[in-house]
């Protein structure tokens, strides 16, 4: 056989038949864009979220008094005080997967400087939390363990409270500021962190000695919540259990005993929200595999409606001489060189609904290999089967019955 | 007196619609020698189309034998009779059948296509030459929608003359035309037949049957008469004698 004839032959009858030729592209088009450009959304929001998350914190812990769960109903406990730095102490010491401890208290109040005010909150720690939460100084310096022994009135701020009350990107450090009345020196400011992925502004903060807080603002001695950091994702659930058997024995908890705190995992919080994002991708992907079927009879459709005009085709072509190994290689390749154009385009295209998507949503652009290769190959499977198929079935009739098929 | 071409011995065809069965073709026998120009004529329905398809190898017949050139059809795998297709036989449809938005140019080239060693601008050539011929040298590019019915049919003729075959099957080539294009499509046939073409030609305008040598009728899927034309009418002699109004 002649192949560069058939090649000639093939690409004559779709020039002549253009419109056929670019809805059948339009099916397979449709069918792999939407696979790809779906599942690169689902994915990229999930990988958005991790590192969402992941930015709160290293392998955060949480520890909270009170137990949340009593009975499957949760319970605000915010005013346990069944935390103490006793509690931290024993922690520092006895634990293996921790590599730093903090306590956490916090008061919220109008932060006065001048004329402006500003309604924020002061988280009071010790200098392990910049390491915990992932905060970074960007000027000036952390305070010292003098300072949190002596109850000093310094502070470090973020980038929100600077820029409200110091105007956007002025130098707050060696200003005063008052939080509820107590004047506090600024000896540092925060790099700009941005919104956490619950939306909250991670910069609307001032971060003071956790004694400062404890005993100047808040008057109590117990304190709120306890943050950590595992030594690694991996430890997080022994570092967990870990906590619990450490605290369990401070609060000298019996067996059957309720535990009077609760300890959260970033890694919980991600396998939560991960999950939820699964889903998405599942419901992405669901929507994704209609458009494929939708694309796949799309391609049907167009293949079976012009089965006439080529059947008669088929018979012409069979009358004048051409056997029927040329008439399935004509329309093999037909279908391949549709099928390979539209998988490009749709590529393509689905390449753009995922760039776009992740611009707009700005969460990561990613490239999923299986899909381009799955709806690829499903595509190009059901255009060329459908290309080949009536085709089959016309170069086995007699070429009169061809010709004069209706 | 010349060879045998075509021997086609007790040929039956028979069509089944559901409980009915048309017995189109009933026993034929028929012999046509290399270089005969017959008419087959008959009323509508009386089997000429039935019997030229199977002659042009586009259709099996139920039962009998056709032989062409002395060898039986019956016994030939489908890519053996699409290359006799392709380079003995050229076959005239009588509606044409024209690939639909292709050019005049390119319908006539399609045979060549599915020939062994003729390079495109060969191809080309041919069929321009063919066009020519049939007086289309004007429409290469126009597509059959821009057509009159008879230039189409005249593509199709051109198309079964492009590959130069021994024997010409015509259906009724000249049902569309007017007196002078048929005449002047007949002088084409009657010098390829000079040349030594074997044509068969389904007409049931007696007129046109006069250009042939021999007249076979048919009636009821038989053959009924038989015929030598005597007193042949000569195309171009016919032409030189056509009224001067014709002309533009
Ligand atoms: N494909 C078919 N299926 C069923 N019956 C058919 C088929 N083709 C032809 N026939 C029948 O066979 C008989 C002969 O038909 P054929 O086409 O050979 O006639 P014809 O002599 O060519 O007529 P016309 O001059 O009108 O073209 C007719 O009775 C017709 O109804
Ligand atoms: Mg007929």
């Amino acid at each position: 056989m002649n192949y560069t004839n058939t090649i000639k032959i093939a690409t004559n009858a779709l020039k002549r038949n253009k419109f056929r030729a670019v809805l059948t592209m339009l099916g397979i088009i449709i069918g792999v864009g939407s696979v790809i450009g779906m599942l690169s959304i689902g994915e990229g929001s999930k990988k958005s979220i991790r590192e969402q998350i992941s930015g709160m914190g290293s392998n955060m812990i949480f520890v909270m008094p009170g137990s949340q769960q009593r009975g499957g109903v949760m319970m605000g406990n915010s005013s346990a005080k069944s935390l103490t730095l006793n509690d931290i102490e024993r922690l520092e010491k006895e634990s293996q997967y921790l590599s730093a401890i903090s306590p956490q208290v916090s008061s919220s109040g109008q932060v006065v400087a001048g004329n402006k005010n500003w309604p924020t909150s002061m988280t009071g720690a010790n200098d392990k939390f910049l390491e915990i939460r992932k905060y970074e100084l960007k000027d000036g310096r952390m305070f010292t363990e003098n300072e949190i022994n002596s109850l000093a009135k310094v502070c470090i701020v973020g980038k929100t409270v600077s820029d409200t009350i110091f105007g956007k990107g002025a130098d707050p450090v060696g200003q005063t500021i008052r939080f509820s009345n107590i004047p506090f020196k600024i000896i540092g400011i925060l790099k700009e962190k941005g919104q956490n992925s619950m939306g909250q502004d991670q910069d609307n903060m001032i971060l003071a000695p956790y004694t400062t807080v404890q005993r100047r603002l808040l008057a109590i001695t117990h304190i709120q919540t306890i943050v950590a950091s595992a030594v690694s994702e991996e430890k997080s659930e022994q570092a967990i259990a870990e906590i619990k058997t450490i605290l369990r024995k401070q609060h000298k908890l019996k067996e059957g005993d309720d535990d009077d705190f609760t300890v959260r995992s970033q890694a919980e919080l991600i396998q939560t929200l991960s999950s939820v994002s699964d889903m998405l991708t599942m419901l992405l992907g669901a929507i994704a595999g209609i458009s494929l079927l939708v694309g796949g009879i799309g391609i049907m459709n167009i293949m079976f409606v012009s089965v006439t005009e080529r059947t008669r085709e088929i018979g012409l072509r069979m009358a004048v001489g051409g056997r029927g190994m040329d008439i399935l290689v004509q329309f093999l390749i037909e279908a391949v060189m549709l099928s390979v154009l539209g998988g490009i385009i749709g590529i393509l295209l689905g390449f753009l609904i995922s760039y776009v998507a992740a611009n707009l949503l700005s969460f990561p652009f990613v490239v999923m290999t299986q899909a381009i290769a799955l709806s690829f190959l499903v595509c190009s499977a059901i255009g060329i089967f459908f290309g080949w198929y009536p085709a089959r079935k016309a170069a086995n009739l007699n070429p009169i019955d061809a010709i004069r098929y209706e | 007196m010349n060879k045998t071409i075509i021997k086609v011995e007790q040929l039956r065809k028979d069509y089944y619609i559901g409980e009915v069965t048309v017995h189109a073709l009933k026993r034929v026998d028929m012999e046509i020698r290399e270089g005969d120009f017959v008419a087959i004529m008959g009323a509508s329905g009386s089997g000429k189309s039935t019997m030229l398809n199977i002659l042009g190898c586009l259709d099996k017949p139920t039962s009998g034998d056709y032989l062409l050139d002395g060898v039986n059809m019956g016994t030939l795998t489908k890519n053996q009779l699409a290359a006799l297709r392709n380079n003995k036989l050229g076959f005239i449809f009588q509606s044409y059948n024209l690939l639909p938005r292709t050019t005049a140019l390119e319908n006539v080239e399609l045979p060549l296509f599915y020939s062994t060693g003729i390079k495109p601008r060969e191809r080309r050539e041919r069929a321009m030459e063919a066009l020519k011929k049939v007086g289309l040298a004007e429409r290469f590019h126009h597509m059959p929608n821009q057509l009159s019915g008879g230039q189409q049919q005249r593509v199709a003729i051109a198309r079964s003359l492009v590959n130069n075959p021994v024997v010409i099957l015509a259906d009724e080539a000249t049902g569309n035309l007017d007196t002078r294009t048929s005449f002047e499509i007949m002088e084409l046939l009657q010098e390829l037949n000079s040349q030594g073409k074997t044509i068969v030609f389904v007409t049931h305008e007696p007129d046109i049957a006069r250009f042939m040598t021999r007249n076979i009728i048919f009636r009821d899927g038989r053959i009924v008469k038989e015929t030598e034309v005597t007193d042949r009418f000569d195309a171009r002699e016919l032409i030189k004698n056509l009224p001067v109004q014709d002309e533009d």
